[in-house]
């Protein structure tokens, strides 16, 4: 399997979730988005660790595999970031009645 | 083409498809069972690729874990399709706009990128088995792994403080 088209498929999925991130309003869907980018890039870095290990298998038989480790880390660190974000969420619908960004981008409030 | 070719592009499209549904759906609750589609759909890329501990790690944090607490904040705040507020059809156009020129902009960067031809292996290898995985983690990432359980730590003492307010 070429890489091009893993590298296309999470160009096209990051993408989705830049648009996603820019046209909604209601901060729950743009965190949505957020999670859909992070996990565009780990489905590339599982493609790039698969591709070192198919080019550095003769020499090391774990060639690539700090890919894949790296992809365990950012799964700890989205999982930390979604509760914390969520309770922030939580906390401002509380306080406003309204998830709507637009509401939020005042500190003063 | 054979059946992998087959089943790369069957969970592209499934991934690509509920991804743009994740951004379109009026309700909430539909953009988060998308997401979890979507979800289901990269795990199965993950499996295809031999990956296995990640494909079901995925499975048990984002579309087990994460989504649920997303389903359960939605559901708490009873949001619905007319919570959504009006919004500007000239901002979705050039939110639309920008998403899209990004596209085309990294597209256009990586065709002829160093990479192109190289390939990777479907269905072989064993670096993404939990046995390979666990002992590089436990040997070489040994101090970023504990590091991680005080982040947990911190993330889980935050939630609760913001929470309890």
């Amino acid at each position: 399997m070429p890489i091009e088209r893993y590298i296309f498929l999470s160009i096209a999925l990051f993408c989705i979730g830049i648009a996603g991130v820019l046209i909604r309003r209601n901060a729950i869907v743009v965190f949505m988005c957020i999670e859909l980018m992070l996990n565009a890039v780990n489905l590339l870095l599982v493609a790039f660790s698969k591709m070192h290990y198919l080019k550095g298998a003769s020499t090391n038989v774990t060639a690539g595999i700090d890919g894949q480790l790296f992809v365990f880390f950012i799964m700890v660190v989205a999982a930390a970031e979604v509760s914390v974000g969520l309770a922030i969420i939580v906390m401002m619908y509380r306080n406003v009645h309204s998830v709507d960004i637009n509401f939020l981008n005042r500190l003063k409030h | 083409m054979n059946g992998t070719d087959i089943l790369f592009y069957f969970l592209s499209a499934l991934a690509i498809g509920s991804a743009i549904l994740v951004v379109i759906s009026k309700n909430p609750v539909y953009s988060v069972l998308w997401l979890i589609v979507t979800f289901f759909a990269i795990s199965g890329h993950y499996i295809l690729m031999n990956a296995q501990f990640l494909g079901i790690v995925n499975l048990i944090v984002y579309a087990g874990a994460i989504m649920v607490l997303f389903l359960f904040v939605v559901m708490l705040m009873n949001l619905n399709a007319d919570s959504e507020p009006q919004k500007n059809k000239w901002i979705m156009l050039a939110g639309t706009v920008a998403g899209g020129c990004l596209l085309l902009v990294l597209v256009a960067a990586l065709k002829n990128a160093e990479v192109k031809g190289m390939g990777l292996e479907m269905k072989t290898g064993n670096i993404g088995l939990i046995n390979e995985l666990g002992k590089a983690l436990f040997t070489d990432y040994v101090v970023p792994f504990e590091i991680s359980s005080i982040l947990f730590l911190s993330a889980m003492v935050g939630a609760v403080v913001i929470g309890k307010k």
